[in-house]
């Protein structure tokens, strides 16, 4: 089964641009990026648009399609009606460079703030050893494949280009979480207190659990349950227990 | 003189997939100044797609399990073919690299005691791969990745900058080795560059269109495989054959270009994504193949060398699940050549299903939760692409360009391409260790043994130097400008004729390895495919491109021909060749495997001529028959002296 679609597709540079309008041929099984790559063959050579995978595993082929953040290969157009038109956006909460394609840098210096995951001492490799039930907790976190569509919808940043610096954001947030439930980290042994962290230089405080980066997510990790919400009692937690604070006074005393 | 960005490194890394980044951490931590040069975003690269897991001896799930018996399945897997001493090596090395990445983050799957699961593949004689579900691939990139990350923090808590010794260049394409101008040839063509050492990399930023040279002694080529010349792959857009035409342009050799693996399970439906891989993990947690008439065909299809090794009926197979001490394994599970070639048959036969392929099921084999939680992105990829629950119904399924067995002709040690002093390949792009077919799970472990080996390779090789590197001539920089921009002057001279589109010149190129050197092949057929390359050469030339240089898909596309042509010529020219059947490359008119064969590795070149301009006509790709590494005694002596004479030739054996 064949149809034409009537697409709108953002095209553009740092300089601003316009949506352009295109009728393009669509069959039965496709995808948005099927019609994309369709348009650049037959009539915009030169259309720009991130993509790798075409199977929903590498987080490239971003955009917003009818205003909604989704990965262009995994969103099938049997999910329009056939005289619906489809527009397709570059993401909104990061810089255009062209077209599609928008500048996700953001996402990379973010990344580098985190500290990374601290071995444990005196286990040699090959010695570690963790149960099933315990790794899972992080592994659900570790399926993110880098979409950054949670970040793109957050409304943190949407449209607070000033909240940027303070805050990482719900995938780094849930990186910290996935390196605080890891079993064998030893970051508390170098002083490094994950949860705390988050809340004081990662801007956990800005996220209002609205669970919008949860309904974008294309691995459909629970990213607000499982690690928003958990981190947040944590962080809570270790401020208001006393003993915490008391341990605190006396090891910046002997420092 | 051609304006372009300047940079210097001590090791420059082309390609930020497993064997990438795994070299680039090796010499940044052996103090070298290292650059990551990456097609597509940092972390994006196509081993996210791998899925079954990283086959190392380790023995966690069954201890009779050792270097040696992976060495053996390895080599049974390639036919022999491999070069044995990266068999080797890869087979007594897998295991520290599994577990190196465990102290840098990895959560693999456990076993009930808290050791890394493994799981039963293709080939491999007892369960062996190590695994996170079925998205192994993401977990060693991502894992690698934030390795990486966290050697630039070390660096930023030292010196103030993330990148002061590691950079990654991402979205950044490489399209020329530049060498220094030492040739041992006297009246070499100018840009014949034989004999000089790599002095460094030419490339574009995709972003800017901006050129750039990275001044560098050693260059790891990383840059995977070549799918994209195919019209039916489970690859990315990124597989052009970058690297292995990078090094035949550099002047160096390649290997065992005829064997490609077509892998047995890819989707065939809905068309859009047909190719796609289904992951053989469906096979080795318990899914079966089945024909129209609803017959597990793999009984039918194994094959003499292996019938020793594999069951003769379901009742056999089954019982191999729970209790494989005492049952043969199930057919399903023959390494993948096997399986690719049966499904073939039988759809060939009349006995396909509605879209061309045979049915894999898993969902009366397993619970429905149990597929749900080994099985996720099986689960999730035919749910939402062709909207089938794996759970409740069979997937259909056929072969799909999956895997370059051929490649850069390395020392096994050092990963060192021969013939071309500072550059080196590892992964995908380098040759040999496969021999004529690669097992499942040994291409992650590959990665990780050889990229590791390439790093370090490097790294003594960059600082072996000192203070005198080569420098590349300014004319080949400008050489390489030009080439680099030519898509956009296309058409421009009215005696060149028309410009030619990318895309359709992509797409002939794909019908054509397709339809005349794929999975079955015939001598006529591949001769016909050299002379409709030679054809699309030739318009190739002409090629055009509409807009400017910033983020421009059909300008990168149009470079990116020149390396799927010439690599595409090399599998021809080798596969045309080689008049026996072995692994990946199937003669319909030489079904037999030839003993004399095995002693042979054909190696491609680019001939004097391919760099002249008059020469598009001509072969550009010279072949060369080379006989094979006679195998260590102590190696051969972990097989039966039966089972070699499958392989090997009785003076060979008598030796």
């Amino acid at each position: 089964m064949t149809h034409t679609a009537h697409f709108k597709v953002w095209r553009g540079d740092t300089d601003g641009g316009d949506l352009r309008d295109y009728e393009v041929e669509v069959n039965d099984g496709e995808v948005v990026l099927d019609i994309i790559h369709r348009l650049q063959a037959t009539q915009a050579a030169d259309l720009a648009v991130r993509w790798n995978c075409k199977a929903g595993k590498c987080g490239s082929c971003s955009a917003e399609v009818n205003g909604r953040p989704r990965l262009m290969c995994m969103t099938r157009m049997s999910v329009f009606e056939p005289d619906e038109t489809v527009t397709v956006t570059p993401l909104r909460a990061f810089p255009v460079i062209r077209d599609l394609v928008t500048d996700v840098s953001f996402n990379y210096d973010k990344a580098r703030q985190v500290p990374a995951f601290v071995p444990p001492k005196g286990v040699p490799a090959g010695e570690y050893r963790m149960q099933q039930v315990d790794v899972e907790r992080s592994q659900e976190f570790r399926k993110c494949i880098e979409c950054f569509l949670c970040q793109d919808t957050c409304h943190v940043v949407r449209d607070h280009e000033e909240n940027k610096a303070a805050f990482a954001g719900p995938r780094f947030l849930m990186r910290i979480a996935e390196l605080d439930m890891h079993p064998l980290d030893a970051a508390a042994d170098q002083g490094l207190v994950r949860a705390a962290s988050a809340q004081e230089d990662h801007g956990l405080g800005y996220c209002n659990i609205t669970k919008c980066c949860t309904e974008v997510c294309p691995e459909h990790i629970q990213i607000t349950d499982n690690a928003l919400i958990p981190l947040k009692e944590r962080a809570i937690d270790r401020k208001y227990d006393p003993l915490v604070w008391l341990g605190s006074r006396i090891r910046r005393r002997k420092e | 003189m051609t304006q372009v960005e300047r940079h210097a490194y001590d090791v420059v890394v082309v390609g930020a997939g497993g064997a990438g980044l795994r070299a680039a951490i090796e010499a940044r931590e052996r103090g070298m100044r290292t650059a990551v040069i990456c097609k597509s975003l940092f972390g994006k690269a196509h081993t996210v797609m791998a899925e079954g897991g990283i086959a190392a001896s380790m023995g966690n799930v069954n201890s009779h399990d050792s270097w040696q018996v992976h060495f053996r399945d390895t080599m049974r897997g390639g036919k022999f073919l491999n070069q044995w001493r990266m068999a080797e090596l890869h087979a007594k090395e897998a295991p520290d690299r599994v577990w190196e990445l465990e102290t840098w983050g990895a959560l693999f799957d456990r076993t009930e005691d808290g050791r890394i699961s493994q799981r039963n593949f293709g080939g491999h004689e007892y369960p062996r791969l190590a695994h996170v579900g079925d998205r192994t691939g993401l977990e060693l990139i991502r894992t690698l990745q934030q390795k990486i990350v966290s050697l630039q923090q070390e660096d930023f808590a030292e010196t103030g900058d993330y990148e002061a010794k590691l950079k990654v260049f991402q979205e950044c394409t490489v399209t020329r080795v530049l060498k220094d101008d030492e040739r041992s040839e006297t009246g070499a063509p100018p840009d014949r560059r034989s004999g000089g050492k790599v002095a460094g990399v030419f490339g574009y930023v995709r972003e800017s269109g901006r050129l750039f040279v990275i001044d560098a002694p050693a260059v790891v080529l990383a840059t995977g495989g070549i799918g994209k010349s195919f019209k039916v792959t489970s690859n990315s857009w990124e597989y052009t054959g970058d690297g292995h035409a990078l090094a035949l342009l550099a002047g160096a050799p390649l290997i065992n270009m005829e064997f490609i693996q077509f892998h047995p399970t890819g989707m065939v439906w809905p068309p859009s994504v047909k190719g796609i891989l289904v992951t053989e993990s469906v096979r080795g947690d318990g899914g079966v193949l089945r024909n129209s008439d609803g017959e597990r065909f793999m009984f039918g299809y194994v094959p003499d060398v292996f019938k020793e090794k594999y069951a003769q009926s379901e009742e056999e197979a089954d019982g191999w699940y729970t209790d494989p001490d005492n049952h043969r394994r199930p057919p399903e599970l023959l390494p993948r050549d096997e399986v690719a070639r049966a499904i073939n048959s039988e759809v060939k036969a009349g006995r396909g299903t509605p879209h061309g392929g045979v049915f894999l099921d898993v969902s009366t084999r397993l619970p429905a939760e149990e597929i749900r939680r080994r099985l996720p992105s099986m689960h999730h990829q035919f749910k939402e692409l062709a909207d089938v629950d794996i759970t409740a119904e069979a997937m259909e399924v056929g072969p799909t360009c999956h895997y370059m067995m051929g490649g850069v002709d390395v020392e096994p040690d050092t990963a060192a391409a021969r013939g071309v002093p500072g550059l080196f390949a590892a992964g995908e792009v380098a040759g040999g260790m496969h021999g004529s077919n690669r097992l499942g799970g040994n291409s992650l472990s590959d990665l990780l043994v050889f990229g590791r080996r390439a790093g370090l390779s490097a790294a003594e090789y960059a600082s072996g130097l000192g203070g005198t590197r080569p420098a590349a001539p300014e004319e080949q920089i400008d050489a390489a400008a030009a080439e680099a921009l030519r898509p956009f002057a296309a058409g421009d001279s009215a005696d060149e004729g028309p410009a030619e589109n990318p895309y359709t010149l992509h797409q002939e190129l794909q019908q054509v390895m397709n339809d005349l050197v794929g999975i079955i092949r015939r001598g006529p057929e591949m001769e016909q495919a050299l002379e409709r390359l030679a054809v699309l050469r030739e318009r190739a030339q002409r090629v055009g491109v509409e807009g400017h240089r910033q983020f421009n898909p059909g300008w990168h596309l149009a470079v990116d021909l020149r390396n799927m042509l010439l690599v595409s010529e090399c599998v021809a020219r080798a596969a045309l060749e080689r008049t026996e059947s072995r692994g990946g490359h199937t003669r319909d008119d030489h079904p037999g495997m030839d003993r004399g064969w095995r002693k042979v590795n054909l190696v491609c070149e680019l001939t004097d001529q391919a760099q002249g301009a008059d020469a598009r006509k001509e072969a550009l790709i010279g072949l060369r028959q080379r006989p094979t590494d006679p195998i260590r005694a102590d190696l051969l002596a972990l097989f039966d002296r039966e089972e070699l004479l499958k392989y090997l030739t009785d003076e060979e054996l008598d030796r």
